[in-house]
Protein backbone atom coordinates (compact mmCIF):
# COMPACT_ATOMS: atom_id res chain seq x y z
CA UNK A 1 0.00 0.00 0.00
CA UNK A 2 1.53 3.37 -0.93
CA UNK A 3 1.92 5.15 3.04
CA UNK A 4 0.58 8.76 3.51
CA UNK A 5 4.10 10.56 4.84
CA UNK A 6 5.54 13.31 6.34
CA UNK A 7 7.85 15.02 3.84
CA UNK A 8 9.44 17.73 2.69
CA UNK A 9 8.10 18.58 -1.07
CA UNK A 10 11.54 19.10 -2.34
CA UNK A 11 12.29 15.41 -1.12
CA UNK A 12 9.16 14.06 -2.21
CA UNK A 13 10.09 15.64 -5.61
CA UNK A 14 13.13 13.70 -6.03
CA UNK A 15 11.06 10.84 -4.65
CA UNK A 16 8.91 11.13 -7.65
CA UNK A 17 12.12 11.32 -10.03
CA UNK A 18 13.20 8.00 -8.16
CA UNK A 19 9.93 6.62 -9.04
CA UNK A 20 9.64 7.77 -12.58
CA UNK A 21 13.19 5.70 -12.78
CA UNK A 22 15.02 8.36 -14.34
CA UNK A 23 18.48 7.46 -16.45
CA UNK A 24 20.19 10.67 -16.59
CA UNK A 25 20.15 13.89 -14.04
CA UNK A 26 22.34 16.94 -14.79
CA UNK A 27 22.15 19.72 -12.20
CA UNK A 28 23.46 22.44 -10.86
CA UNK A 29 22.32 23.42 -7.19
CA UNK A 30 20.71 26.37 -6.46
CA UNK A 31 18.61 27.96 -3.99
CA UNK A 32 15.43 27.25 -4.05
CA UNK A 33 16.05 23.99 -6.02
CA UNK A 34 19.51 22.73 -4.10
CA UNK A 35 17.30 20.13 -1.84
CA UNK A 36 16.01 18.36 -4.63
CA UNK A 37 19.29 18.02 -6.43
CA UNK A 38 20.91 16.96 -3.00
CA UNK A 39 18.26 13.98 -2.51
CA UNK A 40 18.65 12.66 -6.04
CA UNK A 41 22.52 12.96 -5.82
CA UNK A 42 22.12 10.48 -2.30
CA UNK A 43 19.76 8.35 -4.45
CA UNK A 44 22.39 8.04 -6.57
CA UNK A 45 25.41 7.99 -4.80
CA UNK A 46 23.62 5.27 -2.39
CA UNK A 47 22.64 2.84 -5.50
CA UNK A 48 18.95 3.95 -4.78
CA UNK A 49 18.37 5.10 -8.26
CA UNK A 50 20.16 3.42 -10.84
CA UNK A 51 21.09 6.69 -12.91
CA UNK A 52 23.87 8.55 -13.84
CA UNK A 53 24.16 11.72 -12.05
CA UNK A 54 26.29 14.75 -14.01
CA UNK A 55 27.78 17.45 -11.49
CA UNK A 56 27.82 19.85 -14.32
CA UNK A 57 29.96 23.53 -14.09
CA UNK A 58 26.88 25.52 -14.45
CA UNK A 59 22.86 25.77 -15.50
CA UNK A 60 23.79 25.95 -19.12
CA UNK A 61 25.68 22.98 -18.96
CA UNK A 62 23.16 21.01 -17.37
CA UNK A 63 20.92 21.91 -19.82
CA UNK A 64 23.18 20.73 -22.18
CA UNK A 65 23.97 17.51 -21.41
CA UNK A 66 20.39 16.83 -20.34
CA UNK A 67 19.85 17.34 -24.96
CA UNK A 68 22.42 14.78 -25.12
CA UNK A 69 21.12 12.28 -22.84
CA UNK A 70 17.64 13.03 -23.81
CA UNK A 71 18.58 12.79 -27.87
CA UNK A 72 20.16 9.61 -26.85
CA UNK A 73 16.80 8.28 -25.26
CA UNK A 74 17.56 8.50 -21.40
CA UNK A 75 14.64 9.66 -19.58
CA UNK A 76 15.94 13.11 -18.44
CA UNK A 77 15.71 15.10 -15.47
CA UNK A 78 17.08 18.43 -13.79
CA UNK A 79 16.13 21.08 -11.66
CA UNK A 80 16.67 24.71 -11.20
CA UNK A 81 15.39 28.22 -10.24
CA UNK A 82 15.72 31.46 -10.78
CA UNK A 83 19.22 33.51 -11.71
CA UNK A 84 20.07 29.60 -12.79
CA UNK A 85 17.00 28.88 -15.06
CA UNK A 86 17.97 32.29 -16.86
CA UNK A 87 21.49 30.99 -17.24
CA UNK A 88 19.90 27.93 -19.53
CA UNK A 89 17.75 30.00 -21.11
CA UNK A 90 19.15 29.64 -24.87
CA UNK A 91 19.48 25.58 -24.37
CA UNK A 92 15.53 25.81 -23.17
CA UNK A 93 14.82 26.94 -26.70
CA UNK A 94 17.37 24.10 -28.31
CA UNK A 95 15.48 21.57 -25.88
CA UNK A 96 11.63 22.36 -27.21
CA UNK A 97 12.89 23.17 -30.61
CA UNK A 98 15.15 19.54 -31.14
CA UNK A 99 11.57 18.08 -29.37
CA UNK A 100 13.37 16.24 -26.59
CA UNK A 101 11.26 15.16 -23.38
CA UNK A 102 13.60 16.70 -20.57
CA UNK A 103 11.40 16.93 -17.34
CA UNK A 104 12.67 20.09 -15.06
CA UNK A 105 11.89 21.38 -11.56
CA UNK A 106 11.26 25.00 -11.58
CA UNK A 107 11.67 25.68 -8.04
CA UNK A 108 10.43 29.51 -8.66
CA UNK A 109 12.70 32.34 -7.20
CA UNK A 110 13.00 36.08 -7.91
CA UNK A 111 15.66 37.49 -10.85
CA UNK A 112 18.43 40.02 -9.57
CA UNK A 113 19.10 42.70 -8.36
CA UNK A 114 18.92 43.07 -5.95
CA UNK A 115 19.90 39.37 -4.65
CA UNK A 116 16.67 37.85 -3.80
CA UNK A 117 16.27 33.89 -2.89
CA UNK A 118 12.79 34.25 -2.38
CA UNK A 119 10.14 33.19 -4.99
CA UNK A 120 7.83 34.65 -7.19
CA UNK A 121 7.27 34.02 -10.55
CA UNK A 122 9.96 36.48 -12.38
CA UNK A 123 11.92 33.60 -13.43
CA UNK A 124 9.06 31.45 -14.85
CA UNK A 125 7.77 34.87 -16.81
CA UNK A 126 11.04 34.78 -18.48
CA UNK A 127 11.53 31.87 -19.49
CA UNK A 128 7.43 31.62 -21.18
CA UNK A 129 7.67 31.40 -24.71
CA UNK A 130 10.74 28.97 -24.84
CA UNK A 131 8.20 26.09 -26.41
CA UNK A 132 8.02 23.98 -22.97
CA UNK A 133 5.10 22.61 -21.71
CA UNK A 134 4.44 24.33 -18.39
CA UNK A 135 2.39 23.66 -15.11
CA UNK A 136 2.24 25.43 -12.11
CA UNK A 137 1.74 23.12 -8.80
CA UNK A 138 0.17 24.23 -5.70
CA UNK A 139 0.68 21.55 -3.07
CA UNK A 140 3.19 18.86 -2.23
CA UNK A 141 0.94 16.04 -3.46
CA UNK A 142 0.53 18.02 -6.57
CA UNK A 143 4.28 18.02 -7.02
CA UNK A 144 4.90 14.54 -6.78
CA UNK A 145 1.87 13.57 -9.22
CA UNK A 146 3.03 16.27 -12.05
CA UNK A 147 6.31 15.13 -11.80
CA UNK A 148 5.15 11.65 -12.68
CA UNK A 149 2.74 12.91 -15.09
CA UNK A 150 5.14 15.55 -16.42
CA UNK A 151 7.31 11.96 -17.61
CA UNK A 152 4.52 10.29 -19.54
CA UNK A 153 3.23 13.19 -21.06
CA UNK A 154 7.17 14.38 -22.10
CA UNK A 155 7.87 11.00 -23.76
CA UNK A 156 4.69 10.65 -25.41
CA UNK A 157 5.13 9.88 -29.40
CA UNK A 158 2.70 12.45 -30.08
CA UNK A 159 3.82 14.75 -28.04
CA UNK A 160 7.86 14.93 -27.48
CA UNK A 161 8.48 17.90 -25.86
CA UNK A 162 10.54 18.96 -22.52
CA UNK A 163 7.78 19.37 -19.33
CA UNK A 164 8.79 22.36 -16.95
CA UNK A 165 7.08 21.68 -13.45
CA UNK A 166 6.95 25.34 -11.34
CA UNK A 167 6.68 25.22 -7.77
CA UNK A 168 7.03 28.18 -5.50
CA UNK A 169 10.31 28.73 -3.67
CA UNK A 170 10.39 28.32 -0.24
CA UNK A 171 6.51 28.68 -0.03
CA UNK A 172 6.33 25.20 -1.12
CA UNK A 173 9.41 23.39 -1.93
CA UNK A 174 10.66 23.81 1.60
CA UNK A 175 7.54 22.95 3.67
CA UNK A 176 6.69 19.80 5.07
CA UNK A 177 3.23 17.76 4.09
CA UNK A 178 1.42 14.58 4.05
CA UNK A 179 2.17 13.25 0.72
CA UNK A 180 1.45 9.57 -0.73
CA UNK A 181 4.26 8.31 -2.79
CA UNK A 182 2.38 6.03 -5.04
CA UNK A 183 3.82 2.45 -5.67
CA UNK A 184 6.86 1.84 -8.17
CA UNK A 185 5.01 -0.86 -9.73
CA UNK A 186 1.86 1.37 -10.38
CA UNK A 187 4.20 4.14 -11.80
CA UNK A 188 6.05 1.62 -13.83
CA UNK A 189 2.42 0.50 -15.28
CA UNK A 190 1.63 4.52 -15.57
CA UNK A 191 4.90 5.58 -17.31
CA UNK A 192 6.05 2.44 -19.56
CA UNK A 193 9.47 3.17 -20.88
CA UNK A 194 11.24 5.62 -22.98
CA UNK A 195 11.09 5.40 -26.36
CA UNK A 196 12.11 8.01 -28.50
CA UNK A 197 11.68 7.46 -31.62
CA UNK A 198 15.09 8.55 -33.48
CA UNK A 199 17.70 8.36 -30.92
CA UNK A 200 21.29 8.92 -31.59
CA UNK A 201 22.62 5.48 -32.15
CA UNK A 202 26.06 4.90 -34.05
CA UNK A 203 23.90 2.46 -35.88
CA UNK A 204 21.11 4.57 -37.65
CA UNK A 205 23.30 7.77 -37.97
CA UNK A 206 21.17 10.88 -37.65
CA UNK A 207 21.99 14.76 -37.45
CA UNK A 208 19.91 16.94 -34.65
CA UNK A 209 19.89 20.90 -34.34
CA UNK A 210 21.06 21.50 -37.45
CA UNK A 211 21.35 24.50 -39.46
CA UNK A 212 18.00 25.77 -40.89
CA UNK A 213 18.37 28.34 -43.57
CA UNK A 214 14.97 31.07 -44.45
CA UNK A 215 13.74 28.47 -47.15
CA UNK A 216 12.86 26.07 -43.73
CA UNK A 217 12.79 28.06 -41.05
CA UNK A 218 9.41 28.71 -40.85
CA UNK A 219 8.15 25.18 -41.54
CA UNK A 220 9.86 24.45 -38.71
CA UNK A 221 8.39 26.79 -36.43
CA UNK A 222 5.07 26.06 -37.45
CA UNK A 223 5.58 22.52 -36.95
CA UNK A 224 6.76 23.35 -33.52
CA UNK A 225 3.80 25.49 -32.53
CA UNK A 226 1.26 22.86 -33.90
CA UNK A 227 2.51 20.38 -32.11
CA UNK A 228 2.56 22.28 -28.97
CA UNK A 229 -0.80 23.00 -29.39
CA UNK A 230 -1.87 19.65 -30.06
CA UNK A 231 -0.30 18.53 -27.23
CA UNK A 232 -2.84 19.58 -24.71
CA UNK A 233 -4.57 16.99 -25.87
CA UNK A 234 -2.37 14.14 -24.25
CA UNK A 235 -1.76 16.22 -21.21
CA UNK A 236 -5.95 16.24 -20.52
CA UNK A 237 -5.85 12.45 -21.63
CA UNK A 238 -3.25 11.36 -19.20
CA UNK A 239 -4.66 13.89 -16.19
CA UNK A 240 -7.50 11.46 -16.84
CA UNK A 241 -5.92 8.47 -16.56
CA UNK A 242 -3.42 9.35 -13.56
CA UNK A 243 -6.90 10.20 -11.93
CA UNK A 244 -7.96 7.06 -12.85
CA UNK A 245 -4.91 4.91 -11.81
CA UNK A 246 -4.09 7.52 -8.71
CA UNK A 247 -7.59 8.65 -7.61
CA UNK A 248 -6.15 12.05 -7.70
CA UNK A 249 -7.60 14.88 -10.20
CA UNK A 250 -6.16 17.77 -12.02
CA UNK A 251 -7.66 20.18 -15.09
CA UNK A 252 -5.95 22.80 -16.86
CA UNK A 253 -8.06 25.58 -15.40
CA UNK A 254 -9.38 24.63 -11.52
CA UNK A 255 -12.26 26.43 -9.70
CA UNK A 256 -13.52 26.74 -6.09
CA UNK A 257 -16.74 28.47 -5.58
CA UNK A 258 -16.75 29.96 -8.71
CA UNK A 259 -19.13 28.31 -11.12
CA UNK A 260 -21.89 31.25 -9.57
CA UNK A 261 -19.59 33.76 -8.56
CA UNK A 262 -19.95 37.55 -9.73
CA UNK A 263 -16.47 38.27 -8.75
CA UNK A 264 -13.75 36.27 -9.57
CA UNK A 265 -9.81 35.67 -8.27
CA UNK A 266 -7.29 34.27 -10.62
CA UNK A 267 -3.89 32.94 -8.93
CA UNK A 268 -1.33 30.52 -9.76
CA UNK A 269 0.83 27.97 -7.63
CA UNK A 270 0.81 27.70 -3.73
CA UNK A 271 -0.41 30.79 -3.17
CA UNK A 272 -4.19 29.55 -4.71
CA UNK A 273 -4.26 27.73 -0.96
CA UNK A 274 -4.23 30.79 0.75
CA UNK A 275 -6.64 32.21 -1.53
CA UNK A 276 -9.23 29.57 -1.23
CA UNK A 277 -9.24 30.30 2.45
CA UNK A 278 -9.83 33.80 2.15
CA UNK A 279 -12.36 33.12 -0.35
CA UNK A 280 -14.42 30.88 1.85
CA UNK A 281 -14.15 32.90 4.34
CA UNK A 282 -15.56 35.88 2.30
CA UNK A 283 -18.46 33.62 1.04
CA UNK A 284 -19.50 33.53 4.54
CA UNK A 285 -20.36 36.75 4.78
CA UNK A 286 -22.01 36.82 2.03
CA UNK A 287 -20.11 37.86 -0.83
CA UNK A 288 -20.42 36.09 -4.48
CA UNK A 289 -16.72 35.50 -4.53
CA UNK A 290 -14.83 32.60 -5.90
CA UNK A 291 -11.30 31.83 -7.76
CA UNK A 292 -10.15 30.46 -10.82
CA UNK A 293 -6.61 28.62 -10.70
CA UNK A 294 -4.39 28.27 -13.64
CA UNK A 295 -2.84 25.22 -13.81
CA UNK A 296 -1.73 24.63 -17.34
CA UNK A 297 0.49 27.66 -18.28
CA UNK A 298 1.75 26.14 -21.86
CA UNK A 299 -0.30 25.40 -23.70
CA UNK A 300 -2.51 27.63 -23.04
CA UNK A 301 -6.07 26.86 -21.90
CA UNK A 302 -7.99 28.89 -24.27
CA UNK A 303 -11.45 27.35 -24.20
CA UNK A 304 -11.45 26.70 -20.65
CA UNK A 305 -10.53 29.80 -19.63
CA UNK A 306 -13.38 31.29 -21.25
CA UNK A 307 -15.42 28.69 -19.96
CA UNK A 308 -14.33 29.29 -16.15
CA UNK A 309 -14.87 33.51 -16.35
CA UNK A 310 -18.17 33.50 -18.67
CA UNK A 311 -20.59 34.22 -16.10
CA UNK A 312 -18.77 36.46 -14.14
CA UNK A 313 -18.34 39.96 -14.01
CA UNK A 314 -15.30 40.95 -12.36
CA UNK A 315 -12.07 39.24 -12.64
CA UNK A 316 -8.88 39.82 -11.05
CA UNK A 317 -6.01 38.31 -11.38
CA UNK A 318 -3.22 38.40 -9.46
CA UNK A 319 0.79 38.06 -10.86
CA UNK A 320 4.01 37.31 -8.66
CA UNK A 321 5.96 38.90 -11.72
CA UNK A 322 6.27 42.75 -13.35
CA UNK A 323 6.50 43.02 -17.33
CA UNK A 324 8.43 46.20 -16.95
CA UNK A 325 6.64 49.19 -18.37
CA UNK A 326 3.84 46.96 -19.89
CA UNK A 327 0.49 46.37 -19.33
CA UNK A 328 0.54 44.82 -15.89
CA UNK A 329 1.20 41.49 -14.78
CA UNK A 330 2.22 38.92 -17.73
CA UNK A 331 -0.55 36.77 -16.99
CA UNK A 332 -3.34 38.94 -16.78
CA UNK A 333 -2.38 40.13 -20.30
CA UNK A 334 -2.72 37.10 -21.44
CA UNK A 335 -5.80 36.55 -19.90
CA UNK A 336 -6.99 39.84 -21.21
CA UNK A 337 -6.05 38.73 -24.75
CA UNK A 338 -7.35 35.70 -24.55
CA UNK A 339 -10.55 37.36 -23.53
CA UNK A 340 -10.76 40.19 -25.74
CA UNK A 341 -12.65 39.27 -28.90
CA UNK A 342 -15.22 37.36 -26.56
CA UNK A 343 -18.79 38.78 -26.52
CA UNK A 344 -19.63 38.45 -23.19
CA UNK A 345 -16.42 38.46 -20.65
CA UNK A 346 -15.87 40.11 -17.26
CA UNK A 347 -14.16 43.48 -16.59
CA UNK A 348 -10.48 42.44 -15.68
CA UNK A 349 -8.36 44.27 -12.93
CA UNK A 350 -4.57 43.58 -12.83
CA UNK A 351 -2.65 43.31 -9.42
CA UNK A 352 1.08 42.31 -8.79
CA UNK A 353 1.95 41.31 -5.44
CA UNK A 354 4.12 38.49 -3.72
CA UNK A 355 7.15 39.24 -5.12
CA UNK A 356 10.41 38.11 -3.82
CA UNK A 357 8.80 35.99 -0.97
CA UNK A 358 6.88 38.60 0.11
CA UNK A 359 4.00 36.40 1.76
CA UNK A 360 0.36 37.15 0.78
CA UNK A 361 -1.70 36.19 3.62
CA UNK A 362 -5.73 35.40 3.79
CA UNK A 363 -6.56 39.27 5.08
CA UNK A 364 -4.08 40.18 2.06
CA UNK A 365 -6.12 37.94 -0.17
CA UNK A 366 -8.83 39.62 1.44
CA UNK A 367 -7.80 43.28 0.50
CA UNK A 368 -6.68 42.93 -3.26
CA UNK A 369 -10.41 41.46 -3.64
CA UNK A 370 -11.82 44.23 -2.37
CA UNK A 371 -9.72 46.57 -3.93
CA UNK A 372 -10.43 45.06 -7.32
CA UNK A 373 -14.01 44.90 -7.05
CA UNK A 374 -13.79 48.97 -6.10
CA UNK A 375 -11.25 49.46 -9.16
CA UNK A 376 -14.07 47.41 -10.93
CA UNK A 377 -16.55 49.94 -9.95
CA UNK A 378 -14.88 53.36 -10.26
CA UNK A 379 -12.10 52.19 -13.21
CA UNK A 380 -7.90 52.88 -12.02
CA UNK A 381 -5.90 55.74 -13.56
CA UNK A 382 -3.02 52.77 -13.40
CA UNK A 383 -2.39 50.08 -15.93
CA UNK A 384 -2.06 47.86 -12.75
CA UNK A 385 -1.91 47.87 -8.88
CA UNK A 386 1.18 46.68 -6.79
CA UNK A 387 -0.27 44.95 -3.63
CA UNK A 388 1.03 45.87 -0.39
CA UNK A 389 4.11 48.16 -1.67
CA UNK A 390 4.76 51.11 1.38
CA UNK A 391 4.41 54.69 0.06
CA UNK B 1 15.73 14.82 -49.95
CA UNK B 2 13.38 13.53 -52.21
CA UNK B 3 11.06 16.79 -52.67
CA UNK B 4 12.94 20.00 -54.03
CA UNK B 5 13.74 22.89 -50.93
CA UNK B 6 10.73 24.94 -52.01
CA UNK B 7 8.24 22.41 -51.95
CA UNK B 8 8.99 21.26 -48.58
CA UNK B 9 5.85 21.66 -46.32
CA UNK B 10 5.99 21.46 -42.16
CA UNK B 11 4.26 18.40 -42.59
CA UNK B 12 7.39 16.82 -44.36
CA UNK B 13 9.75 17.52 -41.37
CA UNK B 14 11.21 14.75 -39.25
CA UNK B 15 9.95 15.34 -35.07
CA UNK B 16 12.54 18.50 -34.14
CA UNK B 17 13.66 18.89 -37.79
CA UNK B 18 16.30 15.73 -37.10
CA UNK B 19 18.48 14.89 -40.58
CA UNK B 20 17.92 10.94 -40.85
CA UNK B 21 19.75 10.80 -44.24
CA UNK B 22 23.42 10.76 -43.44
CA UNK B 23 25.25 13.40 -45.41
CA UNK B 24 22.82 15.18 -46.95
CA UNK B 25 24.46 18.47 -46.25
CA UNK B 26 26.55 17.80 -49.19
CA UNK B 27 23.45 18.91 -51.49
CA UNK B 28 23.68 22.12 -49.81
CA UNK B 29 25.12 24.50 -52.33
CA UNK B 30 27.30 26.98 -50.14
CA UNK B 31 29.26 28.18 -53.94
CA UNK B 32 26.67 31.00 -54.10
CA UNK B 33 27.87 32.72 -51.12
CA UNK B 34 31.34 33.42 -53.05
CA UNK B 35 31.73 36.57 -54.42
CA UNK B 36 35.72 36.42 -55.47
CA UNK B 37 36.88 32.97 -56.78
CA UNK B 38 40.28 31.18 -56.49
CA UNK B 39 42.46 31.11 -59.83
CA UNK B 40 45.25 28.55 -59.56
CA UNK B 41 48.51 29.20 -61.91
CA UNK B 42 50.09 25.65 -62.22
CA UNK B 43 53.18 26.69 -63.50
CA UNK B 44 53.53 28.81 -60.22
CA UNK B 45 52.20 26.04 -58.21
CA UNK B 46 54.77 23.80 -55.76
CA UNK B 47 52.42 20.89 -55.07
CA UNK B 48 53.19 21.59 -51.33
CA UNK B 49 49.36 21.08 -50.25
CA UNK B 50 49.11 24.04 -47.86
CA UNK B 51 46.04 25.76 -49.70
CA UNK B 52 44.63 22.06 -49.27
CA UNK B 53 44.94 22.04 -45.64
CA UNK B 54 43.65 25.27 -45.06
CA UNK B 55 40.64 25.13 -46.90
CA UNK B 56 38.22 25.39 -44.52
CA UNK B 57 35.57 24.02 -46.41
CA UNK B 58 37.52 21.40 -47.42
CA UNK B 59 36.88 21.60 -51.20
CA UNK B 60 40.07 21.61 -52.62
CA UNK B 61 41.49 17.81 -54.47
CA UNK B 62 44.38 17.21 -56.13
CA UNK B 63 44.31 16.13 -60.16
CA UNK B 64 45.70 13.61 -61.73
CA UNK B 65 48.77 15.81 -61.92
CA UNK B 66 48.93 16.48 -58.53
CA UNK B 67 47.85 20.25 -58.44
CA UNK B 68 44.98 21.69 -56.52
CA UNK B 69 41.61 22.61 -57.46
CA UNK B 70 38.73 23.87 -55.86
CA UNK B 71 35.20 22.59 -56.56
CA UNK B 72 32.79 25.66 -57.29
CA UNK B 73 29.66 23.86 -55.87
CA UNK B 74 30.82 24.39 -52.49
CA UNK B 75 33.90 27.11 -52.48
CA UNK B 76 33.01 30.42 -50.34
CA UNK B 77 35.39 32.65 -51.80
CA UNK B 78 37.16 32.87 -48.45
CA UNK B 79 40.95 33.82 -49.61
CA UNK B 80 42.61 31.82 -47.05
CA UNK B 81 44.13 29.20 -49.56
CA UNK B 82 45.19 32.45 -51.59
CA UNK B 83 46.70 33.99 -48.67
CA UNK B 84 48.73 30.89 -47.35
CA UNK B 85 49.94 29.88 -50.66
CA UNK B 86 53.45 30.55 -50.00
CA UNK B 87 54.44 31.19 -54.26
CA UNK B 88 51.48 33.30 -54.93
CA UNK B 89 49.83 31.03 -57.27
CA UNK B 90 46.19 31.56 -56.43
CA UNK B 91 44.55 34.62 -57.17
CA UNK B 92 41.43 35.58 -56.24
CA UNK B 93 39.32 36.49 -59.08
CA UNK B 94 36.01 39.08 -58.66
CA UNK B 95 32.74 37.01 -59.42
CA UNK B 96 31.21 38.40 -62.20
CA UNK B 97 27.43 38.24 -61.13
S1 LIG C 1 38.62 30.40 -51.38
FE1 LIG C 1 38.36 29.50 -49.37
S2 LIG C 1 36.75 27.99 -49.70
FE2 LIG C 1 37.52 28.48 -51.74
S3 LIG C 1 39.09 26.99 -52.11
FE3 LIG C 1 40.13 28.76 -51.25
S4 LIG C 1 40.21 28.32 -49.06
FE4 LIG C 1 38.69 26.93 -49.94
S1 LIG D 1 49.49 26.23 -51.67
FE1 LIG D 1 50.04 27.12 -53.63
S2 LIG D 1 51.86 26.02 -54.16
FE2 LIG D 1 50.98 24.86 -52.54
S3 LIG D 1 49.73 23.33 -53.61
FE3 LIG D 1 48.40 25.05 -53.22
S4 LIG D 1 48.51 26.29 -55.03
FE4 LIG D 1 50.23 24.92 -55.11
Amino acid sequence: MAQRLGMEVSVALGEAVKLADADVIAAYPITPQTHIVEHLAELVADGELDAEYIPVESEHSAMSACLGAAASGARTFTASAGQGLELMHEVLYVASSMRLPIVMAVVNRALSAPLSVWGDHSDAMAVRDTGWIQLFTENGQDVVDQVLCAFRIAEDRRVLLPVMIHLDGFHLSHVIEPITLPEQTQVEQFLGTNQYPLPLHPNKPVAMGDFGPPFIYTETKWAQEVNLRKSKEVVLECWQEFGRTFKRHYQPVEGYHSEDARVLLLTMGSFSETAMTAIERMRQNGQEVGLIRLRLWRPFPFSEVRRAVKNAELLIVLDRAISFGGPGGPVCSEIRSALYNQEKRPKIVSFVGGLGGRDITVDGFEQIITRGIEIGQKGSEQEFEIFGVRE
Amino acid sequence: MAKPESELTWRDLEIGSIVTEPGNASQYRTGDWRSQRPSHDFAKCIKCGLCYIFCPEGCLSQTAEGYFEADLFYCKGCGICAQECPTGAIAMQQEEE
